[in-house]
């Protein structure tokens, strides 16, 4: 931080802009020459710092391109690209029209190329797209799908004639893009978020976490997700505060060079999911940070996956010789379906810890503090609602519960979706007299926000949502597994500070080496169409798995039993 | 040698990236692709190289297409012993 007084940034009125872009002009107009984005590229190539101009610039060419083929004001543009700076310019050029950008999660080094552009070609159907931005190396693969959308890639763009033209005619309540999480359960739910909405969390978030004109973030996070894209992409450019972006592919091989940047850049702010915390700590070496000066940030803030105070732990620890304070440790409690940041905590003090009873909590679903010698939980505070945003707890009949009552999570905010794109079905599920129930459970105490768990079959690996449907229905397929006798779950492991998958599956035979197969067969083509290594895969008889009185295979219940059996091997 | 490397190699992806010191890994079995491990793991098959065989392999090459399976990782060791 430095010593004068910086001015903390905010977005003094929510009024005086209707949309991102008038707040892109600003910039584009008033400090062309400052640095929007500063991009790592993957190995030894020198660092790109990226003006406002040079950003818009780029931009505008995309848009004049989409432009030029007809695209305007509320279509939906699907961006299958890599992390690139051409995904960053796509987006940008796409809302400088007034379309909607969508990013696709990237495709990796696991998943199969064809399951993968299949989905695209889903997506593309289902929603109504009207234009495809994609990265040169995939425009023949989309092209062979022959969806009849037109595909733009970087070699068909127009060279940028005079200045950029942001669409003003842009109002508040139009939609400014769409936020889809991965897999076929994923893709169905396109979380349409207003410029309004975008506006409301970026002025509420910003004074929640005190943005100052001197902040500076770093960042790896894939843009698809929305603490990459909100915290560490749209926020930066709206705000007028530097970003430095890394390729996440690249930092998963070389997680140092977050640490680097954020000692070149003097970085103050870093958005991780639970297991970075983990990763960091254990896995870089202090050859590997000769030089390097962590003491310039103000908040590493821990997002989008259940939160351990024992990472935050490890991590203070690993990195206090290089100047990382526990101070420096905050949370958030976040969703794409309110933008970004329902709660924020650990910003202006250290974030509470709960020590509740064990007992308590899985008895009477009660967060009572623990009494000496009884076995507790320790629980890691999301903090307290950002401005603007209202949470309560609720019970099954929806009616909101008392203090230290576990139930389900429900926020209203000025910041929330317009709705699940085309799926007014999903939207009126999810919602409730203006409340989102979020599907996670958790509890209030002296107006903190703890999270206990899922109501929602979710499962969370590193920050990504997996949604165990998607995964059953992949194993449903593998030869020698009995057809609708799986389950997926998701455990703890300590040990990465994220969940693990484990899969359960009925076998049609007794054969060790068949069902050895078929397990290597499952990891396989899971690993292939969804990007998720499975930690466990457990073959057991026909008749093992537990249903539930409705006959839906129990999730809870088989992971019970999967932990008691697994256990008693060990 | 690459023999004795490719043991060490798939002892050390048993008992510190599976921990399942029993599971039958073979020498082509596909670790990435084949949903065994995450690419993660790369990170610390890095760093046991490292320690094991005195020099760290360029952060450019830990990636899928060179470090797939037990046979890839310990030939790229032996080529570089």
């Amino acid at each position: 931080m430095s010593q004068h007084a910086a001015r903390f940034v905010l977005l003094h009125t929510r009024s005086a802009y209707q949309s991102l872009l008038e707040r892109a002009a600003q910039h584009y107009r008033e400090r062309p020459e400052a640095t929007a984005v500063v991009f790592v590229p993957v190995g030894n190539a020198p660092h790109r710092l990226i003006s406002y101009r040079e950003f818009f610039d780029n931009a505008a060419r995309y848009a004049e391109t989409l432009r030029g083929i007809g695209i305007g004001r509320h279509d939906l543009a699907i961006l299958v690209m890599d992390h690139s700076e051409a995904l960053l310019y796509a987006f940008w050029g796409a809302l400088m029209l007034g379309a909607m950008p969508s990013i696709f999660p990237f495709l990796s080094d696991k998943l199969d190329p064809t399951i993968y552009f299949e989905r695209v070609r889903l997506l593309i159907s289902h929603s109504g797209a009207k234009v495809v931005i994609a990265s040169a190396q995939y425009a023949e693969s989309l092209a062979a799908l022959n969806t009849g959308v037109p595909i733009v890639s970087e070699s068909a763009l127009q060279p940028s004639e005079g200045a950029p033209q942001f669409n003003f005619e842009v109002r508040g309540e139009d939609i400014a893009f769409l936020q889809h999480s991965s897999g076929t359960t994923g893709l169905q739910k396109g979380v349409a978020l207003s410029h309004g909405a975008v506006l409301n969390q970026i002025a509420s978030y910003s004074e929640a976490i005190r943005l100052r004109e001197d902040d500076c973030i770093v960042s790896w996070l894939p843009l698809y997700h929305d603490m990459g894209l909100i915290a560490a992409f749209v926020l930066p450019l709206v705000q007028g505060i530097p970003l430095v972006l890394i390729s996440p592919h690249h930092w998963v091989r070389d997680p140092k060079v977050m640490l680097h940047a954020i000692s070149q850049y003097r970085g103050t702010l870093c958005w991780l999911p639970n297991f970075a915390y983990n990763f960091l700590a254990q896995r870089v070496r202090d050859n590997a940070l000769e030089g390097v000066s962590l003491a310039s940030m103000r908040a590493f803030i821990n997002c989008s996956e259940p939160m351990r105070a024992d990472s935050h732990r490890q991590f203070a620890a690993r990195y206090a010789p290089y100047g990382v304070k526990p101070e420096m440790l905050a949370t958030c409690y976040a969703m794409a379906e309110n933008t970004f940041a329902v709660t924020q905590g650990g910003i202006d003090s250290l974030p509470n810890i709960d020590l509740i009873s064990r007992e308590a909590l899985s008895t009477q679903h009660i967060a009572r503090p623990a009494v000496e010698g009884e076995l507790a939980i320790e629980m890691l505070s999301c903090g307290t609602p950002i401005p603007n945003c209202e949470i309560q707890i609720v019970d099954e009949a929806r009616q909101p519960l008392p203090e230290r009552h576990v139930g389900e999570v429900a926020v209203r905010s000025d910041s929330m979706l317009s709705g699940y794109y085309r799926r007014p079905d999903l939207t009126e599920q999810a919602m409730f007299n203006g409340w989102y129930l979020t599907g996670d459970y958790g509890y209030i105490a002296n107006g903190e926000l703890y999270i206990t768990g899922r109501k929602k079959d979710l499962i969370i690996v590193g920050g990504k949502n997996i949604y165990p449907q998607d995964l059953e229905a992949i194993a449903n397929e593998v030869k020698g597994v009995k057809a609708g006798r799986t389950v997926a779950f998701g455990v703890e492991d300590e040990r990465l500070g994220t969940e693990s998958i484990v899969m359960v599956c009925e076998a049609e035979t007794d054969d060790e080496d068949e069902r050895f197969e078929i397990a290597r067969q499952v990891r396989m083509r899971v690993a292939q169409e969804t990007d998720v290594t499975l930690g466990d895969v457990y073959i057991v008889d026909a008749k093992w798995l537990l249903k539930t009185s409705s006959g839906k295979i129990a999730r809870g219940a088989n992971r019970e039993k999967y932990l008691r059996e697994r256990n008693a091997q060990t | 040698m690459s023999a004795e490397i490719r043991e060490a190699v798939r002892t050390f992806i048993l008992n510190h990236i599976l921990r399942r010191p029993n599971y039958k890994l073979g020498d082509d079995d596909s670790l990435i692709k084949g949903g065994l491990m995450d690419s993660f793991s790369l990170v610390e098959v890095q760093l046991f190289i490292e320690e094991t065989y005195g020099f760290r392999p360029d952060d450019v090459d830990m990636t899928v297409e060179k470090m797939d399976t037990v046979r890839m990782i310990a030939d790229y060791v032996a080529a570089r012993c």
